[in-house]
């Protein structure tokens, strides 16, 4: 008896779990086969789902008019270049407020928090005008800057929480045999946190790729992401979902795929800690 | 040994520095619209006659751009050398000194074959700012096959109540054919562009002499009771989320009996690839009402061509600006694309040729449409402004989507008329208070 509902539950939550998931995943579905339709078809009442004419005309059109790969390129060089320089200066700060906290330090944790309160747009006119004169305009260099800055708290609280559950005794054993500050964090802290440092590392390189707001209004044409790849395919007059689609599905792509070979590390980093 | 080194190196620097000089890289801002995505494509013309400019294309999404040339130009950023603007910025941009004046764009450009209304559009003080690239007014479409069907006629010249009229009859919602199709999503430049040049010509205005907003008054009720209560009966289901691109769409599958929109649409509707009423489009000019048999809307719109006055390559973009908007490249269109793909609504010559005339066969009423508006008086009384479908102040932006949203709640049902009116009069006076205008 008991083991009946057991399996009946099991059923159902399955049923929800994967009707949830695919809820959830039912947007990227649909921009994925919009992007082989036609203009027409896209905006058809109903929409159709399977059964139109598929067509690759829009990826033939987005590749003809724009330069995809130096895009793509510049979206790695920024999220992946803001996430390094963002953990060479977060693992440092979260292993002193994890390890050695004062009395201070969890205000000096919310303080970091609040920076990213503040509407972005607050601050775009002084930021603009210091990039404007530092010639970072339009430069990689200042975009990997910036998002740098914008995500380096996320990146402190995730260590934080990460380090936290790292028990002290292990790195006061690893002192008493005599470890330097340099060895205690190389070769005991670091491998014990490498799936929470993995994972800052992923979520960080997504949140970077995705960021649409600073790399939208400090980039021009040579350090523009794939932000403004996608951001170019809207029309105010014409018809442009199937070709939006397209660029979306390409822009997406990448990010995507290395999600899905490291959904290992995310899923054991973002659970870290959480069973005690 | 040594003082050979150096010369060398020094002629190699020399060479150098030449070489960067001789290349001069255009960054051009500009919008995702068919004529622009055309005008990129040809662009290897260009090259071809100026091999030491390079160009490097932005494309944006309009809002996207707007922001993000706004704060170029006005920190002076520099990041771009040509813009693309609509007429609403170019008087607004050009009073505060941000745009380079384009009067000597040589004799090739012939400033004097520019459309009047265009031209005075887009300039200040009989100095132009901007080169027009492609130009709109509004105007009527309607399918020929469903009023013959439902027994109406629509005039060259209709009023409104033959429009309303005409819209009743077409509907069937039972086959999913709507009498009428107007925008309504909340919007500056979507909704409310399309709803004040229609008060335009119900004689109603945004504000009066002394900048008092106006929506109080009866001519707006009447306006906006006229347009609520038609799209209620004639219109889509779902309206107050249509803009142009909505109804673009319902129109080309057939769902739309009149749809009342900007100019250049009739070059979408008439394309039999993606449009399947392509053959049986008629056209009218913007409906009449109680402003009087002339006040066609005034509803007049391009997207120029502007030199930010921060670029420090002036003579390069003026001869890319003058390449893009002279009559040579009108040809040069008509030669790669045909004749009915050139951008319209810019130049007197283009309408002049028959072979344009024969075929686009909107060429005509879109004309008429563009030279009857007239945006320094666009309504009966007298207003402080310019601008038919906007209002030409840099606070309209906000002003205008915000109204836009009380009058897509009202087309929506979730908000009567008169509440809507009341919101927009009250959030007007705030705005324009907090801006100075009104003491």
């Amino acid at each position: 008896m008991a083991r009946a509902i057991t399996t009946r539950k099991k059923v159902t939550f399955g049923i929800i779990g994967w009707g949830i998931g695919f809820l959830i995943f039912f947007p990227i579905l649909w921009t994925f086969l919009t992007s082989f339709k036609t203009e027409g078809t896209a905006i058809a009442t109903p929409p159709q789902f399977l059964f139109f004419d598929w067509t690759l005309e829009n990826y033939h059109e987005v590749q003809s008019r724009s330069d995809y790969m130096k895009h793509v390129t510049n979206s790695v060089v920024i999220s992946v270049g803001s996430t390094l320089i963002g953990l060479a200066l977060a693992i440092p700060a979260a292993w002193a407020m994890a390890f050695s906290p004062t009395k201070r330090t969890k205000d000096v944790l919310m303080w970091m928090l609040s920076t990213k309160m503040m509407p972005p747009v607050g601050v775009l006119v002084p930021l603009y005008l210091i990039f404007r004169d530092w010639g970072l305009l339009d430069t990689r260099l200042g975009l990997v800057a910036i998002l740098t800055m914008i995500n380096l708290p996320i990146i402190v609280w995730m260590l934080y929480t990460y380090f936290k559950e790292i028990p002290g005794e292990i790195l006061e054993a690893a002192r008493m045999d005599g470890a330097s500050l340099m060895k205690e964090i190389v070769y005991v802290l670091t491998p014990m946190a490498v799936p929470g440092i993995a994972s800052t590392m992923l979520l960080n390189i997504i949140l970077a790729w995705n960021e649409a707001f600073w790399t939208l209004n400090l980039s021009a044409a040579n350090a523009a992401p794939l932000t403004a790849f996608i951001a170019s395919y809207s029309s105010p007059e014409g018809l442009f979902w199937a070709k939006l689609s397209a660029a979306s599905t390409m822009a997406i792509a990448p990010i995507l795929i290395m999600g899905w070979f490291s959904q290992k590390q995310l899923v054991r980093g973002l659970t870290f800690g959480a069973v005690k | 040994m040594l003082t050979r080194t150096l010369l060398l190196g020094a002629v190699s620097v020399l060479a150098m520095a030449s070489f960067a000089h001789a290349e001069t890289t255009l960054t051009i801002a500009t919008v995702n619209n068919g004529d622009m995505v055309r005008m990129q494509k040809l662009t290897d013309d260009f090259a071809k006659k100026n091999p030491d400019i390079k160009l490097e294309w932005v494309t944006l999404e309009e809002n996207v751009l707007r922001q993000r040339v706004t704060t170029d130009i006005a920190t002076k950023g520099g990041q771009y050398d040509i813009l693309t603007i609509g007429t609403y910025e170019v008087p607004i941009w050009a009073k505060q000194g941000w745009l380079l004046s384009l009067d000597g764009l040589g004799k090739e450009y012939d400033k004097s074959d520019l459309l009047p209304a265009i031209s005075d559009a887009v300039s200040v003080d009989g100095k132009l700012y901007a080169s027009p690239f492609y130009g709109e007014s509004a105007m009527v479409m309607y399918r020929k096959d469903l009023a013959e069907k439902a027994g109406v006629k629509i005039p060259e010249k209709p009023t409104w109540d033959e429009i309303a009229e005409a819209a009743k009859k077409m509907t069937d919602k039972s086959s999913e054919t709507y009498g009428i199709c107007l925008r309504g999503k909340a919007g500056w430049g979507e909704n409310m562009a399309l709803i004040t040049a229609m008060a335009n010509t119900f004689g109603a205005r945004w504000f009066d002499e002394k900048w008092h907003p106006q929506f109080d008054q009866p001519e707006w009720k009447k306006a906006l009771t006229f347009y609520v209560d038609l799209m209620k009966e004639a219109g889509p289901p779902g309206a107050s989320s249509n803009g142009f691109n909505e109804n673009l769409a319902l129109f080309q599958t057939g769902k739309c009996g009149i749809w009342i929109d900007a100019t250049v649409a009739a070059s979408f509707v008439t394309n039999p690839k993606d449009s399947k009423v392509a053959d049986k489009v008629g056209y009218a000019l913007f409906p009449t009402g109680a402003a009087g048999a002339d006040n066609h809307g005034n509803w007049l719109w391009a997207w120029n061509l502007g030199i930010p006055a921060s670029t420090k390559k002036a003579e390069a973009a003026q001869k890319f600006v003058s390449w893009a908007t002279d009559q040579a490249y009108t040809e040069l269109v008509a030669s790669k694309e045909g004749w009915a793909n050139v951008p319209p609504g810019t130049r007197k010559s283009l309408y002049a040729n028959p072979e344009y005339d024969k075929a686009a066969p909107f060429a005509k009423i879109t004309l008429d449409a563009m030279n009857a508006a007239n945006t320094s008086k666009p309504t009966v009384k007298p207003v402080p402004y310019t601008g038919g479908q906007f209002v030409a102040i840099p606070e309209f932006q906000g002003i205008g989507t915000a109204v836009g949203q009380q009058f897509s709640a009202a087309l929506a049902g979730s908000m009567k008329v008169d509440q809507a009116l009341q919101g927009a009069q009250q959030l007007t006076t705030r705005e324009m208070t907090k801006g100075g205008y009104i003491k």
